[in-house]
């Protein structure tokens, strides 16, 4: 007898094909065109985070500094060409803070050996600091002249297709290439197996992990910049609410587990998408803030338990950093 | 007879005032006279301390405020110190406590929602500490409330938006605050109040976006693929509202669908978004104009000698409705960087 094992991600898709159908059928309105460009669109600044998150999460590691880079270097840019800076000098600055924040990130944690969990907290909060203190004048950075253009990249569309859902496919092309068609990218996925057996068969994998958060940051940074195209400013406050759950969320339900190792790209589009689905139908059928967060509670816990039930924990090959 | 002798008393009255103005107007010229007043009023302010507790520091509101309370009140030797609890509730609860025991003059708090602060704000008058409260209210009411009325901000933003829906769609759609927020839940009263006389409007969404710019674009996107005729959004404030007008403006619908907000009236959060065409009116509660008010009441509450808690009154903001005809004006709005000089 054959028996079905379904992953975490067979789970979390057949929920998200019960939601969507649901929603097409019961839902004037939902399954348009139109209103599926604005789902992926609403969620495509969280999804290029969430590949940002996976990136590491494989690693077997976590950045929870990721919406501090989303706002502090998008924020300096908008900051510095408020003050009269050129948009390619700004955008230069930014880029080189973000890059040197991922290093620094990716030092403390293959080279001083401080646990990634700790390590980007902190340095979160100290960007954030950074941020609030000597690069901006007020949390919201307003939109000014010289940054004429790169709306663009937030509120234009190719070919029919909203810039953000652009910008997020085109993330999604490159991560994928990276970890599927790329030495590196095999590479993290050895350390996120097992970072000794990885480390005894010859791979740099200090290095490797500074990489890790490098492109994580770079990435954070893409996503801040779409953002703020986005909304015509950078609230930078954003690192204050809870969005970096959100990403977890997206990355943890779309079924790469915490342990490190597993999963891709494909995981992080179904967790954004199914989470595009419950809001976008959620908001069409305007149901309250209150009601909308229990519904989210509730899909989240289903999801865990039947995953629990159908996939238990193994004590044997359970891995120590499993949550 | 009456009047004859009115008449006469009126001659010799101005006959003598005459004598006496002339014998002693060399004596005023050389000798001042003091104000009786003035003295004490220095002296009821030198050294004293303010306690400022807003919600977070550096945002146009917060940073307004307390810009114009040092600029106000510094220069008569009152020290301002601001404890910034940054979105906090349990820090700024600290504050206002550790504040209480360092026996300020007077505080003036910026309350997160109504009750947190309550006892706290209660306590604090019994101790001889004037309270202030801005902006946001707390359920105890203190000597002083300085802020806008959420209601009728609520109230005229929803009339500007159903005026525009005149021979349209009539439908609507609402992007509150936080649900938490008293400022939200007084705005939804307001605009409530008024919805129940126009039975012809339909609201097709009324949800909260948090105050976030970015959630309030993802609704607004949503609700006008829903609703492309829709023809006014009542928004709750502009820094968030950003968020909406950038989804209507993507929409193809800016100058079709009339965005009404409120805030502060920073320049660039207000006048220049209303320039652009971004909000069709943004009623701004001046922030200079209320750091202006709370300064000259903490001067008045310390000059009187009056003990803390005996009166209670308010002082509700005139609002000033910025729209396309005084968007452009010198002044409508007001720079940070100018207040900070």
């Amino acid at each position: 007898m054959k028996t079905v094992r379904l992953t975490q991600q067979g789970i979390v898709f057949t929920i998200f094909i019960l939601l969507f159908a649901g929603f097409a059928v019961f839902l004037p309105g939902f399954f348009t065109a139109d209103n599926m460009l604005t789902l992926l669109q609403n969620v495509a600044v969280l999804g290029i985070l969430g590949l940002a998150m996976a990136l590491v999460v494989i690693g077997r590691g976590i950045d929870l500094s990721l919406i501090a880079v989303l706002a502090v270097p998008t924020g300096l840019l908008l900051q510095l060409v408020q003050d009269g800076d050129s948009f390619s000098h700004a955008l230069l600055m930014a880029a080189l803070l973000t890059f040197a924040f991922g290093l620094f990130n990716g030092w403390l944690i293959a080279y001083a050996e401080v646990p990634s969990i700790f390590a980007t907290l902190a340095t979160g909060l100290f960007l954030a600091g950074l941020g609030q203190t000597a690069l901006f004048k007020l949390d919201v950075v307003q939109w000014s002249p010289g940054l004429a253009g790169f709306e663009k990249l937030g509120q234009g569309a190719l070919f029919g297709i909203p810039m953000p859902i652009v910008m997020f496919a085109g993330a999604c092309l490159v991560v994928a290439a990276f970890l599927r068609r790329t030495r590196y990218g095999a590479f993290i996925y050895a350390i996120g197996d097992n970072p000794f057996a990885a480390r005894a068969s010859g791979l740099p994998t200090r290095p490797l992990i500074v990489l890790q958060y490098v492109l994580a940051s770079l990435i954070g940074l893409m996503a801040g910049l779409v953002l703020a195209a986005s909304v015509n400013s950078m609230p930078t406050r954003i690192y204050n609410s809870t969005m970096i759950y959100d990403v977890i969320l997206v990355v943890v339900l779309g079924g790469i587990g915490l342990a490190g190792g597993r999963g891709g790209v494909l995981n992080v589009v179904i967790g954004t998408l199914l989470i595009g689905t419950m809001l976008n139908g959620m908001t069409i059928l305007d149901m309250s803030y209150s009601a909308q967060n229990l519904v989210k509670g509730v899909v989240l816990l289903a999801a865990v338990i039947t995953d629990s039930f159908l996939n238990p924990r193994n004590e044997e090959t359970a891995q120590q950093g499993d949550i | 007879m009456i009047m004859f002798n009115a008449r006469r008393w009126l001659i010799r009255a101005a006959a003598a005032a005459t004598v006496v103005g002339v014998s002693l107007a060399p004596a005023f010229a050389q000798k001042g006279l003091d104000e009786p007043f003035q003295a004490p009023f220095k002296k009821a302010l030198e050294g004293k301390t303010v306690g400022y507790v807003p919600v977070a520091m550096n945002f146009d509101l917060t940073e307004g405020w307390f810009a114009v309370l040092k600029r106000q009140l510094e220069p008569y030797g009152v020290k301002v110190v601001v404890r910034d609890p940054n979105w906090s509730t349990n820090a700024g609860a600290q504050a206002v406590t550790t504040l209480i025991s360092e026996k300020p003059a007077a505080i003036v708090v910026h309350n997160p929602d109504v009750q947190t602060y309550a006892k706290l704000l209660q306590r604090a008058e019994k101790e001889g500490i004037f309270v202030i409260q801005i902006n946001m209210g707390s359920a105890y009411r203190t000597t002083g409330f300085v802020g806008a009325n959420w209601i009728e901000i609520g109230e005229r933003d929803t009339e500007a938006v159903v005026n525009s829906c005149k021979g349209k769609s009539n439908k609507i759609a609402i992007v509150q605050g936080a649900l938490s927020a008293a400022a939200s839940a007084y705005t939804l009263k307001g605009v409530e109040n008024v919805l129940a006389k126009h039975p012809e409007i339909k609201v097709v969404s009324s949800q909260a976006a948090d105050w976030d710019a970015a959630k309030a674009k993802a609704i607004t996107q949503t609700v006008l693929k829903q609703n492309p005729d829709l023809c006014g959004i009542v928004g709750f404030w502009d820094g968030m509202d950003i968020g909406t007008a950038a989804a209507v403006k993507e929409a193809g619908l800016t100058g079709k669908v009339f965005v009404a907000t409120s805030g502060g009236g920073e320049q660039k959060g207000a006048c220049d978004l209303v320039k652009s065409g971004a909000f069709d009116l943004d009623l701004s509660y001046d922030v200079p104009t209320q750091g202006t008010d709370m300064a000259a009441l903490i001067k008045w509450l310390l000059s009187s000698g009056m003990k803390p808690g005996t009166v209670k009154g308010s002082d509700y903001t005139t609002l000033i409705p910025i729209t396309k005809a005084n968007a452009d004006i010198d002044g409508t709005c007001w720079k940070l960087e100018r207040l900070k000089q």
